[in-house]
């Protein structure tokens, strides 16, 4: 690679590139490396956090650990059960509520709006609202909810952490749609409508599956962002040691707000007890990743073309 | 004759018939593109929502204490005086420690991927940022506080010792240090915004037209040659919006920050001291808060939500216009 550029190296000198041949091919693999560098730069922290995790959480991380209730901050052993399913109530609700107002609000914005005018003013406000912070969502929340319900059981629940996250992934899950819905051919959609399937047929039965891997890898990002998110359930789920199953009555909490909790103890047993919360939330994320990689390479809009 | 004027208006006639058919689309049709447009619009009824909900909760501290909110620097809940500025300074020099580590970072690795890196080594390059982008904010605070702090505080004690006797610099670096820091913060953003940046930066760098590259090379111009007159001038607009965007998240971003930041407001040239920012301050203390205190630190929500607001705006502007020009050219 590098002789190539040497080779032809001459005609470049009789530009106002005026520095020495090996000069030149010096500064390329200078800043080559230096590009190299960076991704290395960003590697290392990472794999250091990943390595801590597993250093430190695989220790404790057991059935009794996702399964038992939360001991007293002088305990030292396991139990995150109420976390545990906390996190999937609130995170499983969140997307009953944002993946379908999310894939439809796409269904506007590509199929109805063209992406022209006010779609275009949607898709606009949909990337403004990616970018509101995650606490923001949690005070919104807890000002039309927790404030309102807060004197009774139904103030904390898993609902209201549910709302917040939903927040948070129904921008991203409109972002992601309505990316994977452009990529469907219009000659699909043609084919539909001269077929006399009514609009709401078309979308239903030929362009939503023909966007069906992407849209799925996309919300299951989603998820997986939803699922480690903090500052969105701090105040909105309430805070309980025992198992709570019930998302509409009572409070909750879950992994990442145990996580934030504990972080800071004094005592060795909250902190050990939120590396094994933060490893498992890790592989949760992770296992997600994992999924929505795997939907996008095997039936993604990639592999087809 | 009047007739030749208004074939304009008249040609519609073709027309009715598919409206007639249109009017008679099946109520499962119509009442279908009704469920799109109020899931589109459910953006919109959120956003103004957020706005009214908190301004309103928050209306208490608007209200009688406007000034010394929005100008004080003393935040002080025995004495019920809410200042916001030491923690709008907090948030403001961590998020531009953190653009400082990042927007390199960014550069360099959308650089790697899309120019230097063979074709079999991009997908591991993108998995990696991939995980670092869904590796939860709290675990990322929890490992500083725990893992970091202890040996960054060291690494900082040579550092201040080395450079704070340089004039006006050194200032920057003057003990006592602390592992909990604006600075050890603004590492931690950093790491945090570089996947979002980078995609962005790729994006752009990607809508770069094949025929300038090209042109670059055949004019004998190395890769870094290539890089530095074609794809950078090309691509500034964008990758100041994609700075833009990883600002609006650096300062957003709140739970690593609560954890690694130090807890303590202040307004002070010392990157190496504990500081506070604003949403770590909501985090930190809004579940003992009650009365004035609460209402002040929804106000502070309600200023950080202006602030992303404003700042992911003009980021989309500068972004979406960069990536149009260039699909249009």
């Amino acid at each position: 690679m590098s002789t190539e550029t040497l080779g032809v190296g001459s005609f470049g000198a009789n530009l106002d590139l005026r520095a020495k041949r090996s000069n030149r091919s010096l500064r390329d693999g200078f800043a080559t490396f230096l590009m190299g560098l960076s991704f290395v730069v960003v590697l290392v922290p990472l794999g250091f956090v990943l390595a801590t995790l597993i250093s430190k959480g695989l220790s404790i991380l057991s059935w009794d650990f996702l399964t038992k209730g939360i001991p007293t901050p002088r305990h030292v052993g396991p139990g995150m059960g109420p976390a545990v399913v906390g996190t999937l109530l609130t995170t499983a609700m969140a997307s009953m509520m944002a993946i379908p107002l999310g894939v439809m609000g796409a269904v506007y914005i590509t199929e109805y709006g063209d992406g022209r005018g006010f779609a275009r003013v949607l898709r606009f406000f949909a990337d403004v609202m990616t970018g509101v912070p995650s606490i923001v969502m949690g005070l919104f929340i807890y000002t039309i909810w927790n404030v309102r319900w807060g004197t009774n059981l139904h103030g904390n629940t898993a609902f209201a952490g549910a709302l917040a996250l939903a927040c948070l992934m129904l921008p991203i899950i409109i972002r992601s749609s309505e990316e994977m819905l452009r990529l469907v051919p219009n000659d699909l959609r043609e084919a539909s409508l001269a077929l006399g399937s009514s609009k709401a047929r078309t979308i239903v039965t030929v362009v939503l599956p023909a966007a069906f891997a992407g849209i799925l890898s996309g919300v299951l990002l989603a998820v997986a962002r939803a699922a480690g998110e903090t500052a969105p359930v701090l105040f909105t789920v309430g805070a309980v040691t025992a198992t709570n199953t019930n998302p509409i009555k009572g409070p909750t909490t879950t992994l990442a707000r145990e996580i934030f909790l504990n972080a800071n103890s004094p005592f060795p047993g909250p902190r050990e007890r939120a590396w094994g919360a933060a490893l498992t939330l890790v592989l949760l994320a992770f296992l997600l990743l994992v999924i929505a990689r795997m939907v996008a390479a095997r039936f993604g809009p990639g592999q087809r073309s | 004759m009047t007739v030749t004027t208004l074939p304009p208006t008249i040609p519609p006639a073709p027309e009715p018939p598919p409206k007639s058919f249109a009017r008679r689309r099946s109520i499962g049709d119509r009442s279908f593109a009704t469920v799109a447009v109020l899931s589109g619009l459910s953006v919109l009824a959120i956003l103004l929502l957020i706005s009214w909900a908190t301004t309103k909760e928050a209306w208490p501290i608007f209200q009688h204490h406007a000034t010394g909110f929005l100008f004080s620097k003393t935040w002080d809940p025995n004495s019920n005086h809410y200042g916001m500025l030491a923690f709008l300074f907090g948030t403001v020099v961590t998020s531009i420690i953190a653009l400082v580590f990042a927007v390199p970072l960014s550069i360099g690795i959308a650089l790697f991927v899309n120019e230097v890196a063979p074709r079999w080594l991009r997908r591991p390059v993108i998995s990696v940022l991939d995980l670092l982008a869904v590796v939860p904010s709290v675990v990322f605070g929890l490992w500083a506080l725990q893992v970091l702090a202890e040996p960054i505080r060291n690494f900082y004690e040579h550092v201040s010792d080395a450079l704070s006797h340089i004039p006006i610099i050194g200032r920057l670096f003057e003990g006592p240090v602390n592992g909990s820091s604006f600075f050890t913060a603004g590492l931690i953003l950093a790491l945090m915004i570089v996947p979002i940046m980078t995609s962005l930066i790729r994006e752009v760098f990607a809508t770069t037209p094949a025929n300038e590259k090209e042109a670059a090379w055949a004019l004998g111009a190395t890769r870094w040659e290539m890089v530095r007159g074609a794809i950078i001038p090309h691509s500034k607009a964008g990758m100041v919006g994609a700075m833009t965007i990883g600002l609006g998240r650096a300062m957003g971003e709140t739970i690593a920050v609560a954890l690694i930041i130090g807890s303590s407001p202040q307004i002070t040239a010392k990157l190496f001291q504990p500081g506070d920012s604003m949403p770590a301050v909501i985090a930190n203390n809004f579940g003992e808060a009650s009365g004035d205190m609460r209402a002040a630190l929804i106000g502070l929500g309600v200023m950080l939500f202006v602030l992303t607001l404003l700042v992911n705006l003009s980021a989309n502007v500068l972004v979406q216009r960069s990536i149009r020009k260039s699909r249009g050219a």
